[in-house]
């Protein structure tokens, strides 16, 4: 099938099989490699991506819903020279080892704090639903305690 | 408290030198998405693999019929085991040849990377479809009949001795009967002991799950003869070694193999697996570049497991409350056949641990290796150390209740002391240098141990049970040296080699046999060398994973890299210093002996005359003021042999509250105080711990494999195998103390292993502390906890 949308502010069309995953589309038809597939249960995460300005995990999304839509990867937040800050945060908290689930995190972390998940005046209860609203994104580097400093670090930049 | 604040004051240097937290180079490709790991590498050309695997824990092949796949469309071959055997390539080995305790040698079964004749565990690889595209090659795989005959599965490694014979050959399903200590002095002190405390333990079957499945990718070239495998590899060298000596897919000269960016490895990454050996081989075979990405479900059957251990100890205590002896025996759990170190991790890296940090004199332990109808089982992150630590700080824990002595007491009384070191075990190893104390006072102080009583009272207030577990552990790291190691049984040397090519212009590019998947070698060796030549940390490249720039190297496990790679680079940095004074003292025009090197210039003390380290480097490429005889060139290299093992050592403390309505356990603290000698990056080391910790905990209360009784895996997927989630941990309180290693030139221990090694047993402790019963087995998962509530 023919679809066109947005990827990362440059419009696509491609004609792929309707059950073509977005997280392939991505990898193999337009050499995003940034995003990662650690799974094939939709478990990990790594395939993070925004849709429509929402984190979704890129594996449970069919090219055919793609019309018109607006994707965000890894590879359009931000660059070496110009990182975004929840980039430049993950980097200062060390809260990245092998980098293999790091794009869908940042991804994933990017939007708990523009949805507000930071949200609230006590830093204990705010690290406690940074934690929850990570749990769909594994790390086995971490123990995420960086990823949880980052995500705050980032939030105060962010807003 | 004063000697702890002392010994922990190494670790706050600025800058970009030894003891800085520089933040990581190797961030910014990770951050924006530029990084390279193997499946994201394409070539011209290529065709895509899918193995052909086992759906029965133990059947005879009798007759496999690929016509219809062949004819499918896309389908470039379907090659077997036999068709592998038929090209005359040998059996997967086993690295280290542990010898038993009659002095035979063990019992290795052959490993075919493809079976031909018997599948020996669900997932085991028999065939590989290539087709043009996945989807083809998937498609094919499902058109391939094979005739298996069913067999028993040997499943429960406590009756594999008395089930039938898996291997022909292998009588009793037993690799090796194994032993280290004095068996006689062990049980003439049990007997005479004032108190003896007996446990049973089981080692939890965990399944690695680095986040990057294993992945490669094959070329061959017919004009140069030359192969190329792209690989998620720990060890490049290792892997070109095995591949070329012992399985013979192609000359070591004609086989170039590179490890990418590698996605965590936890120990998976190190062995030479069936997929990656059939993909290079594949490749030539078909004239086409293959390329082959594990699923994840691939990744749970078939990535090599660890632990799977079947304990049985006994801990003998005098009236004093100091031990006299302590009596091991386990079983343990090989799976299908013996992967590279499989042998090793309960032998050579689990006995010689168990001394543990304390002063006991009579050690024996026995150690059954089994063979199962499962995957293979071989070192996971701590290898083998967690299983001697979950024995030690276990028993010492119940021995402290029976005998009614605090638990940090017990085990103060019973520490080698500061002054005693070097000390030698009965169980082989000498730890070089420690002090043991001194991370227990800072973790006791860190939890506020006094106030403990407070917090379980104000916890039962809440309905919660409030506990709290210690482990004392310790480890043996940058296995050393290699004569001792080769003595043992090891196939190869475990020194490393680091080499250092000083550019024209005074940029540095730095060898290293080691491999970073997630480790930040780039960062920490460029730290090093900068410190060295005193240049910026942006002028020193790291380069590692490839065996075509790299020359040789025995890669990244057991926490290595820095104390015997790290401190190859060292000596080679000191060869090129040495030079450099050389070639500074005839540009100064005085003699060699009076040139020193400091701060990044070359110089006679009290002259004003100096040479800085990148006039000195132009000098060696363009000679034209320069000494006779020297050559020119400014590159030199190091293979460092470590004269012993490193001995990181520390105090792990856990606080749990469990909620006796549900089962559930929270971590509510941890406190990790760890000795790894000199610290280069402390941002880094501490990133090190957090992972292990949360690798401990995912063991103490999360993870477990399982197979059924017919040996089909019921955890296979990450639904059914529980990994640790962000809000499955706590935030962890962590510090070190810094005694340094006594016979490398960086003093560092190694510290990748530790949070996993230590962690199990503290939470253990904590939990069985909390529900008042010691009946009670990881992972301590709400039912099983409710469970041991309501007995």
């Amino acid at each position: 099938m023919k679809v066109s949308f947005t990827v990362n502010g440059t419009p696509r069309a491609l004609d792929v099989p309707a059950n073509t995953l977005l997280v392939d589309l991505l990898r193999q038809h337009l050499d995003l490699t940034g995003t990662h597939v650690g799974c094939d249960t939709s478990q990990c995460g790594a395939c993070t991506v925004h849709l429509d300005g929402r984190a979704v995990k890129s594996c449970t999304v069919l090219a055919g819903q793609l019309e018109g839509a607006v994707v965000t990867t890894i590879e359009g937040i931000g660059t070496p020279a110009r990182l975004h800050p929840m980039q430049e945060a993950f980097r200062a908290c060390h809260a990245l080892q092998c980098g293999f689930c790091t794009p869908g995190m940042i991804m994933a972390a990017i939007e708990l704090v523009e949805y507000g998940a930071i949200d609230g005046s006590d830093p204990a209860a705010v690290r406690r639903r940074v934690r929850e609203g990570l749990e769909g994104n594994l790390c086995r580097c971490t123990g995420y305690q960086n990823i949880v400093d980052a995500v705050m670090q980032a939030a105060g930049k962010m807003r | 408290m004063t000697q702890t604040a002392q010994i922990r004051s190494e670790t706050g240097a600025g800058g970009h030198g030894i003891g800085a937290s520089v933040l990581r180079k190797e961030d910014l490709r990770f951050i924006t998405g530029a990084g390279r790991y193997t499946d994201d590498i394409d070539l011209p050309g290529q065709a895509y693999a899918v193995f052909l695997r086992s759906p029965f824990a133990r059947a005879r092949i009798e007759r496999i019929d690929t016509d219809d796949a062949r004819a499918m469309p896309g389908v470039i071959a379907v090659l077997t085991g036999r068709d592998m055997a038929d090209d005359g390539l040998g059996d997967l080995p086993c690295g280290w040849l542990v010898k038993q305790k009659d002095g035979r040698d063990m019992v290795a079964a052959p490993h075919p990377p493809l079976a031909h004749t018997q599948v020996n565990y669900v997932g085991e690889p028999y065939g590989v479809v290539i087709a043009a595209t996945l989807y083809d090659a998937r498609q094919a795989a499902e058109a391939v009949e094979v005739d298996f005959t069913e067999l028993d599965p040997v499943v429960d490694p406590a009756h594999a001795r008395h089930s039938e014979d898996i291997h022909a050959g292998v009588l009793g399903n037993l690799a090796y009967d194994w032993e280290l200590g004095d068996r006689a002095a062990t049980e003439a002190a049990l007997a005479t002991a004032a108190h003896v405390t007996r446990i049973e333990l089981v080692n939890n079957r965990l399944i690695p799950n680095a986040m990057e499945p294993r992945a490669a990718v094959g070329a061959y070239d017919p004009g140069t003869g030359e192969h190329t495998l792209y690989t998620t590899s720990q060890n490049p060298h290792l892997e070109r070694l095995v591949l070329s000596a012992f399985v013979g897919v192609a000359p070591e000269h004609r086989l170039r193999v590179i490890a990418p960016d590698v996605g965590g490895g936890f120990g998976s990454k190190i062995f030479v697996y069936p997929e990656e050996t059939a993909v290079i081989w594949a490749a030539r075979k078909v004239g086409r570049p293959v390329k082959w990405t594990a699923e994840r479900s691939e990744s749970f059957l078939a990535d090599a497991h660890g632990r799977d251990h079947v304990t049985h100890a006994e801990l003998g205590v005098d009236a004093d409350g100091r031990f006299v002896a302590l009596k091991v025996e386990t079983t343990a759990n090989l799976g299908a056949y013996l992967s590279l170190f499989g042998s090793s991790v309960p032998t050579y890296l689990y006995g010689t641990l168990l001394a543990g940090q304390y002063r006991t004199p009579n050690i024996h332990v026995e150690v059954h290796g089994v063979y199962t109808n499962t995957a293979p089982v071989d070192a996971y992150r701590g290898a083998g150390r967690p299983e001697a630590t979950y024995v030690v700080e276990r028993i010492v824990e119940t021995a402290a209740r029976e005998l009614g002595i605090d638990p940090a007491e017990l085990r103060r009384r019973n520490m080698i002391r500061p002054d005693e070191f070097p000390y030698q075990t009965p169980v082989a190893l000498q730890y070089d240098t420690g002090n043991y104390q001194a991370s227990l006072e800072r973790a006791l102080e860190l939890i506020d141990y006094a106030g403990f009583p407070a917090r379980r009272a104000a916890a039962a207030a809440r309905g919660l049970r409030r506990g709290i577990g210690f482990s004392c552990y310790i480890e043996a790291c940058g296995l050393a040296p290699s004569k001792l190691a080769i003595s043992l049984g090891a196939g190869v040397g475990l020194y490393e080699s680091g080499e250092i090519r000083v550019n024209p212009t005074g940029s540095v590019t730095v060898f290293t046999g080691t491999h970073s998947h997630g480790q930040g070698h780039e960062t920490t060796f460029a730290q090093i060398v900068a410190d060295r030549f005193g240049i910026g940390l942006d002028d020193v490249e790291v380069v590692h994973g490839d065996t075509g720039r790299v020359e040789f190297g025995l890669g990244t496990y057991g926490s290595r890299s820095l104390s015997v790679g790290g401190s190859a680079i060292s000596v080679a940095a000191d060869k090129v210093i040495a030079k450099g004074k050389l070639i500074a003292a005839h540009m100064l025009e005085t003699v060699p002996g009076t040139i020193e090197f400091a701060d990044g210039r070359f110089g006679q003390p009290g002259s004003n005359q100096s040479l800085s380290f990148g006039e000195v480097a132009f000098a060696a490429y363009v000679p034209a003021n320069y000494p006779d005889g020297l050559e020119p060139g400014l590159s030199e290299k190091a293979f460092y042999d470590p004269a012993n093992f490193t001995f990181p050592a520390g105090t792990h403390i856990a606080e749990v509250e469990v909620d006796p309505e549900t089962g559930v356990v929270e971590v509510v603290a941890f406190v990790a105080v760890d000795d790894f000698g000199r610290v280069i990056n402390p941002m880094i080391v501490h990133g090190q711990v957090q992972g292990g910790l949360a690798q401990g905990i995912g063991q103490a209360l999360l993870e477990r494999c399982v197979y059924d009784e017919f040996g089909q895996l019921r955890t296979g997927s990450m639904m059914d195998y529980c990994l640790p989630r962000a809000d499955d941990l706590p935030d962890f309180t962590i510090d070190t103390t810094v005694t340094p290693c006594t016979h490398n030139p960086l003093g560092a221990k190694g510290c990748g292993e530790a949070g996993a090694i230590g962690s199990p047993a503290a939470i253990m402790n904590a939990v069985t502390d909390a529900i008042g019963t010691n009946d009670l087995a990881m992972p301590a998962t709400p039912e099983k906890v409710w469970r041991a509530l309501a007995r």
